[in-house]
């Protein structure tokens, strides 16, 4: 499970793996039903659209529609797949994905690309970092956010057997391999991928690579930090998160999202009710994003390796 | 307000038949009055207003087995103006969907009738009360049973303060784009609204023209005379291009001398002694 040097690693597209993975759905099994809202090329479910077209609408941009399309879709036995940007598959139509979509009980898969502040250039507008925090809110949904390309292809093959309504955050950057290829994911179930003794950093989504990096940074100057990889957001594993608190006594969250309403929240919250635990939560603290490179954001948002090490040697 | 416009030719209904329908939507104006009645809340005026255009379509225009909610080849009803859940109510009760005994539970903590649509009331096809929902909703069942390849036609009923919503035109932009011609939109016009008339609040009119140019069929009918209903229904099933939006010109309270036009019965239901007046009314 290295964390690779910090020099140039090979980064891995997630939108590339979803799309990848919608075309094998899309092979195996001839309910499966894909929207779109003219952000295809994108999100890249061009390419299930371009193999099964009688399968794909492309519902223009109207965000309302169609999550609502997609639930009516649904109740004829279609599994259906929704992706746009994170701001307009989630933001926008948060009231049709409550009241149509989880209230009714369907199972409906939300794939939303360009979450997070690493959207970069085209700024706030375009970069949601609300969206666990509004999914994990509705009764009964799945919030996932995978941390690189295996992951991602992994758990929308599990989406396709999983009930209800499922939210799965995708960010724009190709991110670094973190799983060997054919890894098995369970949803629900967190990877543990380090044991620590004197910290626990429960990551998800891109911050997991720089999070494990952060470790190494450490681990040089004999600090021990364990990494749990908290891919389900919602349901929270919640024993690996216990059983860190109980070993390590500090527990870090790191999330590229608000830290209002986020994983720190939610494990913040299992932990005051089952093992009260000092808690630092990194994640984006009370503000909007801005325009500006990645790597440049990244760095001001203080999620770099370099940014989290110093963090977390500080709390220690 | 638009004039009843016969662009499409009627056609001419046994008169055993009208009977039957008229006789049909009384009795059921009388179910919706005493269920709200019991409840001691509800939307009193839009279910009046729509229980005719319910009367044609579950009585005569639509495809489906009671005895057989999940049908696969049934017609689907999507009621989009979800706070005349009660007019829904008592006509799947009658139908047979569910024991008339549940429509004394309406709105009370543990029933099936929850005060609007869900899906835990058998014949309901989708959760709705939040307005602008129900034309996405039914364009996604047009699609679903498109790809599938069944006949099945998909109705949905919008109310005519709801067509503010922008939602409402994105789906009928939708429908249109995708050629749902086996789904058809009816616009219980009552031309009242919570704050007033819809004309004032926030006007909505031509709305046939709106959805003609949106790429629809467009015709408009007394939302309470079944000889024009079902002609309309008809004439849209027989249309292979496009949707079809019916607009449905009707009175809210219709039925009830006292309640008719008046914005107080939007949203409450009527006292016991304003239920015996109605009832009364109403007759045998």
């Amino acid at each position: 499970m290295g964390s690779g040097g910090t020099g140039q690693v090979e980064r891995f597209s997630l939108r590339s793996a979803y799309g990848e993975a919608l075309l094998e759905l899309g092979r195996r099994r001839k309910n499966v039903v894909v929207l779109d809202a003219d952000l295809a090329l994108s999100t890249k479910t061009v390419r299930f659209r371009k193999s099964f077209p009688s399968r794909f609408f492309d519902m223009g941009i109207a965000e309302a529609d169609m999550i609502d399309t997609a639930v009516g879709l649904a109740t004829t036995g279609k599994l259906v797949f929704v992706s746009t940007f994170a701001m307009f598959a989630v933001g926008k139509p948060w009231e049709q994905i409550r009241n149509s979509a989880a209230y009714s009980g369907v199972t409906l898969n939300i794939v939303a690309t360009h979450s997070g502040i690493s959207v970069g250039e085209d700024g706030s507008s375009h970069q949601c970092i609300e969206d666990i925090a509004l999914m994990r809110i509705i009764p009964g949904t799945t919030v996932i956010a995978p941390a690189d390309d295996v992951a991602t292809y992994a758990l929308v093959m599990k989406l396709a057997e999983h009930k209800g309504l499922s939210y799965m955050r995708l960010t724009r950057p190709n991110l670094p391999r973190i799983y060997p290829e054919g890894e098995s994911f369970e949803i629900g179930k967190a990877k543990v991928l380090k044991k620590g003794t004197q910290a626990t950093i429960v990551a998800t989504g891109s911050l997991v690579w720089p999070s494990l990096q952060a470790t190494d940074i450490l681990a040089e100057e004999g600090i021990s930090i364990g990494v749990i990889d908290m891919h389900t957001v919602k349901p929270l594993d919640s024993k690996p998160v216990i059983e860190a608190a109980e070993r390590t006594g500090f527990i870090v969250t790191a999330e590229e999202h608000t830290v209002i309403g986020g994983l720190g929240e939610a494990v913040a919250s299992l932990l005051a009710e089952h093992h009260p635990t000092r808690i630092k939560r990194i994640g984006i603290q009370n503000r909007f994003g801005e325009s500006g490179s990645c790597d440049e954001l990244m760095d001001l948002f203080g999620f770099t390796p370099e940014a989290i090490a110093r963090e977390i040697k500080e709390a220690l | 307000m638009e004039k009843e416009d016969f662009n499409f030719k009627p056609i001419q209904p046994p008169v055993e038949l009208i009977g039957k329908l008229t006789a049909k939507a009384r009795q059921l104006r009388k179910d919706v009055l005493v269920m709200l009645a019991k409840a001691g809340s509800g939307h009193t005026g839009g279910s009046l207003s729509a229980v005719d255009i319910l009367t044609a379509l579950y009585y005569y225009v639509l495809r489906h087995r009671p005895d057989e909610p999940d049908w696969p080849e049934r017609d689907r009803f999507v009621l989009s103006k979800g706070h005349a859940a009660p007019a829904l109510y008592a006509v799947l009760a009658d139908c047979g969907y569910f024991p008339r005994e549940h429509l004394e539970t309406l709105r009370r903590l543990g029933s099936p009738l929850q005060g609007h649509p869900c899906l835990c009331t058998t014949g309901v096809e989708i959760c709705t009360g939040s307005l602008g929902h129900g034309l996405s909703l039914a364009n996604g069942m047009a699609l679903g049973l498109r790809i599938d390849r069944k006949d099945s036609r998909v109705y949905a009923l919008l109310g005519d303060g709801e067509c503010e919503e922008g939602e409402v035109w994105e789906a009928a932009m939708s429908s249109a784009h995708f050629k749902l011609s086996r789904l058809t939109a009816i616009v219980d016009k009552n031309r009242l609204q919570i704050d007033g008339a819809t004309s004032e609040v926030m006007n909505i009119d031509p709305l046939d023209e709106k959805f003609r140019s949106f790429g629809w069929q467009a015709l408009v009918v007394d939302g309470h005379d079944f000889k024009q209903l079902l002609s309309a229904f008809r004439f849209a099933a027989q249309e292979r291009r496009c949707p079809t939006a019916i607009i449905a010109n009707t009175v809210k309270g219709k039925g009830v001398s006292f309640m008719e036009n008046n914005l107080e019965f939007h949203g409450r239901a009527p006292t016991e002694a304003e239920l015996k007046w109605a009832l009364a009314e109403l007759g045998k």
